[in-house]
């Protein structure tokens, strides 16, 4: 180690990692992903992988992915829930990994939910 | 990237019920799954609730699996990785709550901790040196190496009011400035990792959880008193702990955080490991050194110190694991954070191993002052059985036992040396009311009477002598005059000793003396023991009103002292009966007694 940037450049790499692993506190965004067997047989979990590597690769520490059972309305899986804090509860349905991006770039980072995705527009 | 993480403790206490294999079987049931590239599997260091081992915590819910087995892996898989329903069946069930799961730090046992110390324990991969560096590791090194002087770190140190952890809690800035001042062109830094004290582990913990802590430490040590080499001496039995240590000075050294030009500067540090045999004396420091140096580990007497003339004649600092696991983050975040935690004069927090008659064993960082009675009732969960708190011990045998009188005393190195105990380096062993108090005494001191190394007579031959007048009373020979007779025999060992070994030893006959008179009484004058402990004092009944003669207790009694006929009472032979218990255990209408 001959200079504190290479130590910040190796703290930088880990980050995104060691994000996954901290407890999740009530001012985090939550994002939920039906992961049930109704959710996986309609891909579920590609849309799941996506979602949370894009937080973690765009070092979105205040955002939480996480999975749950089954949400109850099987025939719009692949469901994702968004919780920002004191805000309602936004649900996506038939969730692909090309959608999550966009949910991730244009509700999480600039706060525009995508209205063509949610339930409502069902 | 990974979507979730499953870390498994690899403390020494979970290792030994089975969290290697339940970490092997993770790994194999996540590649049958698939999931092998989306889910990660870290092996940690301790979480502290080593009563609840083995522990196995999935991020990102923190779901906190407790007594995992084997066998359990294959569901925890299935269900909270692949379909995303936790496991509630294998919860902590202090983390279960209605909406799904509490978080950790909102249960009992971890409320009222505070974790400094520990604060990467259970938190990081400690066999992969870029988890520490993620969080802020070197950090505190590159700060001291390239804008501070050695004496600014020294002065940080010493604002902080950071004591020694290891036992008598000296001022570690005051311990390197001597060291400092003195002049010499080679200088020593050590690391205390020996923890002879029966019921310890902190410094394990420590060790195996984030070793690069005291690394770190001991380089910014180094840099503040002028030194280029450091030692840890660590005992042997800790495999796990070596182990750990050797991977991350490996890692430190191809990463030139050992070596020489750390961050392009002229200071050059490194670092080795020497290990020890497990002599209890060998913790003490002009011992610990002289054990390094290849000899036997005796100790010599002081002055000089060892910041003049220590390690191979040379100005030393010795430290304490735990120590040195605080000096990082004083740096980092400032001698006023450190010292807005704890009591006026017992700066930051202490790490405790906390056993003996309390529900949840394990390990605990709290901010000084907290009471004994917050960490036996809250933190530790109480005493189990509906049983009493009688007393707690700290210090080891070194230490005394604290009545539960002064339950609420708030713990800090002042309060504890002014009730006749001490800090020691953190064992807490809780005792109910069941437990003889000379007895436990008698535990001690043939500890130290097994490890004194025999150098000076008023510990080899006093605590000896000390040790068969506590026999003595415990099996019902002793007069008062001996009593009297042990106390000024404590005395005299105490001032007369080379070493702290002898100097303390008697500590735990005086405070059981202190606070427990009444019982050593009951010993000599009634040749009772009231909680029924020491046996030549006590002997087995049965209560003919009670005993329905259904035979269990002479079928289970191992030297057939018991006789009788079915649906008559039996009775015992006490010529016979060898007082192990067994027909208490057995007996389900309370019909034997011992007295
Ligand atoms: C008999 C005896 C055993 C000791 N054992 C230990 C030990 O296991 N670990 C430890 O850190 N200090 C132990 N000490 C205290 C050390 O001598 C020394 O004071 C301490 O390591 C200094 O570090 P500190 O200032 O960071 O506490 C022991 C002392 C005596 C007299
Ligand atoms: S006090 Fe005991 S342990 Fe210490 S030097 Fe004397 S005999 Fe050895």
């Amino acid at each position: 180690m001959k200079s504190i940037q290479e130590l910040q450049a190796i703290k930088e790499k880990m980050q995104k990692m060691i994000n996954t692993r901290e407890t999740t506190d009530d001012s985090d965004i939550r994002i939920v992903v039906g992961m049930a067997t109704c959710g996986i047989a309609a891909g579920a979990r590609p849309v799941l992988n996506k979602l949370s590597d894009e937080v973690l690769s765009r070092g979105l520490h205040h955002v939480k992915v996480i999975q749950t059972g089954c949400i109850g309305m099987c025939r719009y899986e692949p469901i994702v829930e968004v919780f920002v804090p004191g805000q309602e509860k936004v649900t996506y349905i038939h969730m692909t990994p090309e959608k999550a991006v966009r949910v991730i770039n244009d509700h999480i980072v600039n706060g525009n939910v995508v209205q063509e995705y949610t339930v409502n527009k069902e | 990237m990974y979507r979730a993480h499953i870390l498994v403790c690899g403390g020494t206490g979970c290792s030994s019920s089975n969290s290697k294999e339940i970490f092997a079987k993770f790994e194999s049931e996540l590649k049958a799954a698939g999931l092998d590239k989306e889910v990660k599997t870290i092996m940690t260091g301790c979480f502290g609730l080593c009563a609840l081992g083995p522990v196995v915590v999935v991020y990102p819910e923190g779901a906190f699996y407790s007594q995992v087995k084997v066998e359990d892996v294959p569901e925890i898989v299935s269900e909270h990785l692949l379909k995303g329903r936790i496991v509630t069946r294998l919860l902590y069930k202090e983390t279960v709550a209605e909406t799904g799961i509490r978080s950790l730090s909102e249960t009992n046992f971890y409320k009222k901790q505070h974790r400094v110390a520990l604060k990467l324990c259970g938190v990081i991969n400690p066999e992969n040196i870029d988890e520490y560096i993620a969080y802020d590791g070197y950090q505190a090194l590159a700060k001291v190496l390239t804008e501070m002087t050695p004496q600014e770190v020294i002065d940080v140190i010493s604002k902080s009011g950071l004591r020694g952890r290891g036992g008598a809690g000296f001022p570690t800035g005051r311990k390197w400035q001597f060291a400092r001042n003195s002049v010499s062109d080679k200088k020593y830094v050590c690391c205390n990792a020996d923890e002879g004290d029966p019921g310890a582990f902190m410094d394990r913990s420590v060790l195996e959880g984030d070793p690069h802590a005291v690394i770190e430490a001991m380089a910014i040590a180094a840099y503040a008193i002028g030194s280029d080499q450091g030692y840890v001496y660590i005992r042997a039995e800790y495999p796990i702990a070596v182990q750990r240590l050797q991977i991350a000075i490996k890692q430190a050294r191809e990463y030139g955080l050992l070596g020489k030009n750390i961050f392009g500067t002229d200071f050059n540090f490194d670092l080795d490991i020497r290990l020890g045999a497990g002599a209890f004396v060998c913790g003490e420091e002009t011992a610990l050194m002289t054990s390094i140096e290849g000899k036997r580990g005796e100790p010599r007497v002081r002055p000089p110190f060892p910041a003049v003339k220590g390690l191979f004649g040379q100005p030393t600092i010795l430290n304490n694991v735990e120590t040195y696991a605080n000096v990082a983050q004083i740096i980092l975040n400032g001698p006023e954070w450190f010292a807005s935690m704890g009591t006026e004069k017992s700066k930051g927090t202490k790490v405790f191993a906390l056993g003996g008659k309390i529900t949840n064993t394990g390990l605990v960082e709290i901010p000084m002052g907290t009471t004994l009675r917050e960490i036996v009732e809250d933190i530790g969960g109480g005493i189990p059985n509906g049983k009493k708190f009688k007393a707690a011990q700290t210090g080891g045998p070194s230490g005394g036992c604290i009545p539960a009188s002064l339950i609420d005393t708030p713990i800090d190195y002042d309060n504890l040396l002014a009730i006749g105990s001490m800090m020691g380096s953190g064992g807490l062993i809780v005792m109910d009311e069941d437990t003889c108090m000379v007895d436990i005494a008698k535990f001690f001191l043939e500890f130290t009477v097994e490890e004194s190394c025999g150098k000076c007579t008023p510990c080899r031959i006093g605590n000896k002598r000390l040790l068969e007048m506590l026999e003595k009373v415990t099996s019902g020979r002793a007069t008062m005059e001996d009593l009297d007779k042990m106390e000024k025999l404590c005395h005299y060992i105490k001032e007369n000793s080379l070493c702290g070994l002898g100097q303390t030893a008697p500590n735990p006959v005086l405070s059981t003396l202190r606070y427990f008179r009444e019982e050593y009484e009951a010993h000599v004058r009634d040749k009772r023991c009231p909680a029924g402990v020491c046996k030549k004092l006590i002997t087995y009944s049965i209560d003919p009103t009670k005993c329905i003669g259904c035979s269990k207790c002479a079928r289970n009694c191992p030297v057939e002292a018991i006789h009788g006929e079915i649906k008559k009472p039996y009775t015992i032979d006490t010529s016979k009966c060898i007082k192990c218990g067994a027909c208490i255990d057995q007996c389900r209408f309370k019909a034997i007694s011992k007295k």
